[in-house]
């Protein structure tokens, strides 16, 4: 059983309040960079690798065999980047936006060490718009950081340097995709890019390039200062370390824990979370942010890690669960939903952004009472065309997920839409626009 | 043109890049800060600054959410409008403003006080319903608590 630590959120403040650099270096900060600048590139590598971190920001790539596909040595092409990906625009995930805003060293020391292992010359923290309370607290930080010799020419003394900037983008939630905000970055439409070549070779102005998610990156001050065994201890599952789980929607207690990686969703939702509010029952969850399957009631069970939740058909994604309750209608989620992401298609790839806005309009329709029987299976022909390998990126198969599940829990509401010519949960005159 | 104080600012931003095309979203953020919006004339200052081509830089301005081609308001109310907030009662709220406002989504007070925008997640879904005006985010909407938050914008 793994012990109920929590490295990441520990030392954050009730009042939200940003820990500064004393009060950091109080509670342990920076001694894992310290442990690293005594190691090789190479160690700081493996460390991660043995301690079965994957990645947070949705995909769950193993970090530390990412990092590794960098080039290193003499012959390497420089400047290489480092990127924290902070963009966080995915509906219903929150999680990043605590590390940023109260504990903003945490990442810069792991972006350091991340640095570090890849033998970047430069970082950038892509930083979502509307996140100002974080921009203030990153800002601060890094001037500190800088100040103390933790970042700049010299690091520590150690001949290794980094410089670190805060890039605020102008909000789209392509942006969080991987290549295009390698795009955004360089100050053009943020359309993603073709894979191969992948950025750890061909990044940032054409130059060797890591994207990190940011709880990602909070995670390596702790693998570094106390190694991979007792990373791998915190977890419930195989995959390493603890995670930010999250619960919105009509719970007693909506909000964000970090709890041992592989916790089952009941767990998170009963004991954390607080069950249902009363008079609600519970219908299904949305586990990882908008762009993930459907669990219902007998998927509860399974521990919410990358491996688990596919074998029940979803995805692990943000760990953020969206919960829908009985008294919400299925169908008008999914075309929030979808509206969502046809409003933010990059408009590159033509199943993009004309299915999207299909899809989106015949949701919309069914809400308003005017869906037809041959709706049903438009959009289910959607959601193959749409599938993963048939669009440029990965934003149209994750805005199929939810609906293709949801074809398949709510097909009778779905019917009730069509014969009732109207939404059984809006008849007390709701309004729609 | 763009002002000395202005130009200062942009150009502050090409030490944290190789090119210059690169500082463009920053440069303009920079005039937005100080003027509210990015007119066409702003634009073709910035494009030359940077020595971009006017449509080029103008292609990227329309791309992002957050560059204002046309004037807002003295205030900007961005209501979130995705799926935590949307279960938790966006619509209801979304209906309280326009009544109060008297204005819908994507329109101008005519005294010039609030434009009202729709907005995605603002990353606080389990704070649900949320909206930010200017840099404020407010939590846990109520209609009751509108004309309330309201009033602290004059
Ligand atoms: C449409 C889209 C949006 C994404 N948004 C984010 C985001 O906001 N933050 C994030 O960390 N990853 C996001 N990702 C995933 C990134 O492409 C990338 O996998 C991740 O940043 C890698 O970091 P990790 O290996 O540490 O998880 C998004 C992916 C897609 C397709
Ligand atoms: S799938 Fe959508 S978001 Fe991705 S490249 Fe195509 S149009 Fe753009
Ligand atoms: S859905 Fe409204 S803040 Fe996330």
């Amino acid at each position: 059983m793994p012990t109920l630590e929590k490295p990441l959120t520990q030392h954050l403040r009730t009042d939200g309040t940003p820990l500064d650099l004393d009060a950091y270096e109080q509670a342990g900060g920076y001694q894992g960079l310290r442990k690293a600048l005594q190691m090789s590139p190479a160690e700081v590598t493996e460390t991660v690798k043995r301690a079965g971190l994957r990645g947070r920001g949705g995909a769950g790539f193993p970090t530390g065999v990412k990092w590794s596909l960098v080039p290193m040595g003499a012959g390497a092409p420089h400047p290489k980047y480092l990127v924290a990906n902070a963009d966080e625009m995915e509906p219903g995930a929150f999680k990043d936006r605590r590390l940023l805003e109260g504990n903003p060293h945490q990442l810069i020391e792991g972006m350091i060490i991340a640095a570090y292992a890849i033998e970047a010359d430069v970082a950038y923290i892509f930083l979502r718009w509307a996140y100002r309370q974080a921009q203030e607290a990153l800002s601060r930080a890094i001037a500190e950081a800088t100040e103390r010799g933790y970042l700049g020419r010299e690091i520590l003394g150690s001949g290794h340097g980094l410089k670190m900037i805060l890039h605020v983008s102008a909000g789209r939630y392509i942006c969080g995709e991987e290549t295009a905000l390698l795009n955004a970055l360089e100050g053009k439409r943020a359309n993603p890019r073709a894979k191969p070549p992948y950025p750890q070779t061909v990044g940032l102005w054409g130059k060797p390039t890591v994207v990190n998610n940011v709880e990602t990156l909070c995670n390596i001050p702790h693998i570094l200062k106390n190694g991979a065994d007792w990373f791998k201890g915190l977890s419930r599952t195989k995959d390493g370390g603890t995670k930010l789980y999250g619960a919105s929607g009509k719970v007693k207690r909506p909000g964000l824990w970090e709890l041992p990686m592989g916790t089952p969703a009941r767990e998170i939702l009963e004991e954390h979370a607080g069950g249902m509010r009363d008079g609600l029952r519970f219908r299904a969850a949305i586990p990882g942010g908008a762009s993930t399957e459907f669990i219902t009631d007998a998927q509860l069970d399974v521990p919410m890690d990358f491996d688990a939740l596919r074998t029940v058909g979803s995805r692990l994604g943000t760990g953020t669960m969206i919960i829908l309750d009985d008294q919400t209608c299925p169908v008008g989620l999914l075309w929030n939903l979808e509206q969502f992401f046809a409003q933010e298609s990059c408009g590159w790839c033509t199943p993009c952004w004309s299915g999207l806005s299909w899809v989106e309009q015949v949701l919309g329709a069914m809400e308003r009472g005017e869906g037809e029987e041959k709706d049903l299976e438009i959009l289910r022909e959607q959601t193959k065309f749409m599938a993963p390998g048939n669009t440029f990126c990965a934003l149209a198969p994750g805005a199929m997920e939810p609906l293709a599940s949801g074809l398949n829990y709510f097909c009778d509401d779905f019917k009730r839409h069509i014969d009732e010519k109207r939404c059984p949960w809006r008849m007390n005159g709701d309004t729609l626009r | 043109m763009l002002s000395p104080e202005e130009k200062k600012e942009i150009e502050a931003e090409f030490t944290h890049y190789p090119t210059k095309q690169a500082v463009c979203i920053d440069a303009m953020k920079v005039v937005q800060k100080h003027r509210g919006w990015v007119s066409d004339e702003a634009l073709r200052d910035v494009a030359a600054l940077l020595d971009m081509a006017p449509d080029e830089l103008d292609g990227i301005a329309t791309f992002y959410n957050r560059i204002y081609r046309r004037p807002v308001g003295r205030h900007v109310i961005l209501l979130c409008d995705s799926v935590s907030c949307w279960i938790m009662g966006y619509e209801r709220i979304r209906g309280a403003l326009m009544e109060r406002l008297g204005i819908r989504l994507g329109q101008t007070t005519a005294d010039h006080r609030f434009t009202f925008l729709p907005n995605v997640c603002l990353g606080a879904c389990d704070r649900a319903p949320v909206m930010m005006v200017n840099e404020d985010l407010h939590l846990d909407l109520k209609t009751e608590k509108i004309e309330k938050i309201l009033e602290e914008y004059s």
